[in-house]
């Protein structure tokens, strides 16, 4: 139930504070037309009301901390609870975005911070953090291209993609008014470098790419596909969703990369939040750096000796602007910067050993099932691996989907499922590095089980899941005819009746 | 480990990346810390900033210093809301699909229009998708924007349509503080894809949505709205606007220097399948349960890629959290009641300031005013731990000694005075 199903009249939770001043008739401040005629058809409901709704509802949701969740890409490290406190303080929670850098020198020293540990990660030497998420910051590197090459009097029009590339890239080659233009997988699922060299021509403004890619592989080309790139004189992207496997060990500014994103909120363990908020920081070249976002972040040297000074420049000339309000997540840079200083250098790099370790160790147990389960590209893998369920499909009926539905009742999250779209029926496991052998070794038998499972009476694992709070949604039916808020009159949108009755393909709002 | 991987080494798992590339020396980064020297070293970097509970602000444009509740903080801090990644297997996420449709409701509810979503990243960039959708929908390549959108929005809608390959032009606001009728009519041409409006406009004064939407002739009208206010003001969507997007700081969400807050972006129904983001549906299970779905998901980048309304993934779902919480904890009464309460304040620090209004006409929260020593007011008031405002000039050169100044629910009739007083002491040059 809803919490506006709950709603009753003249419950309430919230106590105004005292009218201090003179109780004028809103109707002298506010003409009629411009005024609200009914309320917002709010919830009335009392606070411990409120309370109990949203913590029933929490736990029908299964979260990182209450067990392994190996999401390939998408890098479900531990968030350490330091990192809560730390950003509540509320010389950080409550600082107003606008408040005089004079009295901000605290956060923007902590932004300067971050940005120079990025830099160090990146090997490259300038940082925006602006960028809201991965995204936008994907958009901010192709919008930086663009001002980059019209700086130069060069109008260019295509973006090379690998076809293993985030589904985020295409969108924003699109976003940043550029066309999209696919490059192939070669048999070592790396970039078909005869193909990359037959679509690399003057028209390319940039190349984008994750490198370990997202079938989990390292481009062992890839000083020579930075180098195809430039000789045309376009710009090499990195998508930094998958940072979490080099950290310390090869930096993308010394393959060639002209600009790279980094996710806070995978790498750098902003929690996920259910769906956001991330952070999508950029390190770029310095012949990127005259078009950063404004407002940078600037150190000076304190006079005669004394403290630097922060403070916030908005003159570059050349910039691309903002892309957003103030100056970006703030709380995000908190948590990722205490990440930084928990472990420092050494840490991090441990860190992105052990999560490659991990990767490898799940990716050599499940060779048991690659009867069923058989490795898409089968070499020593980087931080994560895909698996293909084809096997599975062929031989015991079940597809992927099937598999991962039936983990929901093993108490673990599925992996990725059907990306990258190369791969049939695949499934991307990235386990990470705060995972011990043991988490990794109960996956490994759950798998087992449902695949001996399958053997016996494939139905059992077609139907599931079972234990879960609700079992198969029908999502077919959600996207046909489309409820997408509460009305206290809504018709039952699962009623079959009404779906034959209504007909064809407009939403119900 | 490694033996089941059979490498001997951990370096051997390493092997692949060419010598070339590799960096060969550790990071130049200090060596890790313990929890507590970390939580020391932070905590002291927070000393050094000036927060809202060390001042009295009347800092606003854009973020605003309400009350947020304890049970906000409470709740989004349970690790099932803050420790989930997107809702991509729903029979385990139905808290946070539930939530995503209980928030789009609120702001349907707040906006006056049918459809939203389930968030976006904040205000200004969610102003820059709106341009995005007015392109995808009209093919045209110039937008109109008020000068009252808030100086970041327009900025973020400069830089994105250039992407998008659209031009920004501007209109400017009457002697009123409000956005020029005459100016807005007469930059709308037919190829002009959007107008760009906003409530209350960046100086606080309550806009004329009706008479400035019905200017747009064939455009569509884009409305960039401060949620809360809207308790109390027309919602945009009886007004004539197509979409109304904006910044969610003010429900329920912290300051945190301007980030992470939530966007939020609602539509009229016929544009419900070129929204950008997440959108929850509600639907049924196998065993005819109720339950919720990301819906409408061939919109999005990860199905549709190149062809996709946006790219947006990771969005500000937690924070919208905080925002429906915030929500229900107001309720339905709540939020008229501050709203009037803001409403009443305002008026009565606007003419207790006893300053030149620069928008003399209906304002909620902000007002704008004319300060003839703007130095000498702020040194002042800064001696005093008041904070006065926003300094109008760095973006808009017309206002000049123009001051924003924000009145939220936490400031009292006294806090106020003390203001006014500084402010006259300032001008009558009595030291300070």
């Amino acid at each position: 139930m809803t919490i506006f199903e709950k709603s009753r009249e003249g419950r309430r939770a919230f106590v105004p504070p005292e009218l201090d001043v003179p109780e004028v008739p809103v109707e002298d401040l506010l003409p009629a037309g411009a005024r609200r005629e009914r309320p917002a058809e709010l919830p009335e409901v009392s606070e411990p009301e409120i309370v109990r709704h949203y913590n029933t509802l929490s736990k029908k949701n299964f979260d990182l901390d209450t067990g392994f969740y190996p999401l390939g890409s998408c890098t479900m490290k531990h968030n350490p609870k330091l990192h809560e406190r730390l950003a509540a303080l509320p010389g950080h929670a409550r600082l107003h975005p606008l408040q005089d850098p004079e009295y901000a020198q605290g956060a923007l020293e902590l932004m300067w911070l971050l940005e120079r540990s990025l830099s160090e990660i990146a090997g490259l030497p300038h940082v925006s953090l602006q960028p809201s998420a991965g995204s936008h910051g994907e958009l901010a590197g192709l919008l930086l291209t663009r001002a980059y090459h019209e700086d130069r009097g060069e109008q260019r029009t295509k973006v090379l993609t690998p076809d293993t590339a985030h589904g985020t890239n295409p969108a924003t080659v699109s976003m940043a008014g550029y066309e999209v233009v696919k490059l192939g997988t070669a048999p070592d699922g790396g970039i078909d470098l005869d193909d990359l060299r037959e679509k690399a021509d003057e028209g390319v403004a940039s190349l984008m790419l994750t490198n370990p890619n997202t079938l989990g592989l390292f481009d062992t080309n890839i000083e020579e596909i930075a180098r195809i790139v430039h000789d045309v004189g376009a710009t090499v992207y990195y998508d930094g969703a998958n940072l979490n496997a080099v950290m310390g060990i090869a930096r993308p500014g010394d393959m060639g990369f002209d600009i790279v994103h980094f996710n806070l909120h995978k790498t750098f363990t902003q929690p996920h939040g259910g769906g956001g908020p991330g952070a999508g920081p950029i390190a770029v070249s310095d012949r990127i750096q005259p078009f950063l976002p404004i407002p940078r972040v600037t150190r000076s040297a304190g006079s005669n000796g004394g403290e630097p000074r922060y403070d916030l420049d908005y003159s570059a000339e050349k910039t691309i602007g903002r892309l957003r309000g103030f100056q970006g997540n703030f709380g995000v840079f908190v948590r990722s910067y205490a990440y930084i200083r928990s472990l420092g250098g050494d840490g991090l790099k441990e860190a992105s050993e052990s999560a490659v370790l991990n990767a490898n160790y799940l990716r050599a147990r499940l060779a048991e099932y690659s009867e069923y389960l058989p490795i898409a590209f089968d070499r020593i893998c980087m931080h994560e691996f895909v698996l293909s369920g084809r096997g599975a499909k062929e031989k015991l009926g079940i597809k992927t989907l099937d598999i991962a539905k039936r983990m929901l009742d093993h108490q673990v999250h599925p992996p990725t499922v059907y990306f990258p779209l190369l791969v049939d029926e695949a499934l991307m496991i990235e386990p990470t590095e705060t995972e011990p052998k043991e988490r990794l070794d109960d996956f490994v038998e759950i798998i087992g089980s449902i695949l001996d499972e399958a053997k016996e009476d494939p139905d059992k694992v077609r139907n599931a899941p079972y234990t879960t709070p609700v079992r198969r949604l029908d999502e077919a039916g959600a996207a046909k005819r489309p409820v997408v808020r509460w009305r206290p009159d809504a018709e039952n949108p699962g009623d079959p009746d009404r779906a034959g009755a209504a007909g064809g393909d407009s939403p119900s709002v | 480990m490694l033996d089941a991987i059979g490498v001997d080494s951990l370096e051997d798992l390493f092997a692949e990346i060419p010598s070339g590339v590799r960096l060969g020396r550790e990071l130049e980064l200090d060596d890790g810390r313990s929890e507590q020297e970390v939580y020391g070293e932070l905590s002291a970097l927070a000393a050094r900033n000036r927060h809202c509970e060390e001042e009295t602000s009347f800092l606003g444009a854009g973020m605003y210093d309400h009350y947020v509740p304890a049970l906000v903080d409470s709740i989004v801090q349970r690790s099932e809301f803050l420790t989930p990644y997107t809702p991509y297997q729903p029979e385990i996420s139905q808290g946070g699909l539930q939530v995503m449709f209980e928030f789009q409701t609120a702001i349907s509810e707040l906006t006056g229009l049918p459809v939203s979503n389930a968030s976006v990243y904040e205000g200004p960039s969610a102003v820059a998708a709106a341009g995005y959708l007015a392109k995808l929908e009209t093919g045209r390549s110039k937008l109109v924007a008020s000068r009252g959108l808030h100086p970041h929005s327009r900025g973020a809608l400069r830089t994105h349509a250039a992407g998008y390959r659209m031009e920004v032009e501007e209109v400017p606001l009457n002697a009123e503080g409000a956005t020029d009728l005459d100016a807005l009519a007469g930059a709308v041409d037919d190829d002009t894809a959007a107008i760009f409006l906003q409530q209350p406009n960046f100086l606080g004064t309550v806009e004329e949505l009706g008479s400035l939407a019905e200017a747009s002739g064939g455009a569509l009208v884009v409305c960039a709205a401060d949620p809360l206010p809207l308790g109390v003001l027309k919602p945009p969507g009886e007004q004539g606007v197509d979409i109304c997007v904006g910044e969610g700081q003010t429900l329920g969400n912290r300051l945190d220097f301007g980030g992470p807050s939530f966007g939020f972006f609602a539509v009229q129904e016929r544009f419900i399948r070129k929204l950008p983001g997440r959108i929850a549906g509600e639907t049924r299970d196998v065993d005819g349960k109720r339950g919720f779905v990301l819906t409408l998901q061939t919109r999005e980048q990860h199905i549709r890629r190149e062809k996709a309304t946006h790219n947006i993934c990771t969005s500000q779902a937690l924070n919208a959290l905080a925002g429906v919480i915030y929500l229900s904890w107001l309720g339905k009464q709540g939020l008229v009641e501050l709203g009037e309460l803001m409403l009443r304040k305002t008026h009565y620090a606007r003419e207790a300031l006893g300053l030149e209004a620069i928008n003399p006409g209906p304002v909620v929260r902000e007002f704008a005013v004319r300060v003839p020593d703007l130095d000498g007011l702020f040194k002042r008031a800064r001696a005093e731990k008041i904070n006065p405002g926003y300094r109008l000039g760095r973006d808009y050169p017309e206002y000049e000694d123009g001051l924003l100044v924000a009145i939220t629910e936490q400031r009292t009739r006294a806090d106020i005075d003390r203001l006014a007083t500084v402010a006259a002491e300032a001008r009558q040059g009595v030291p300070a």
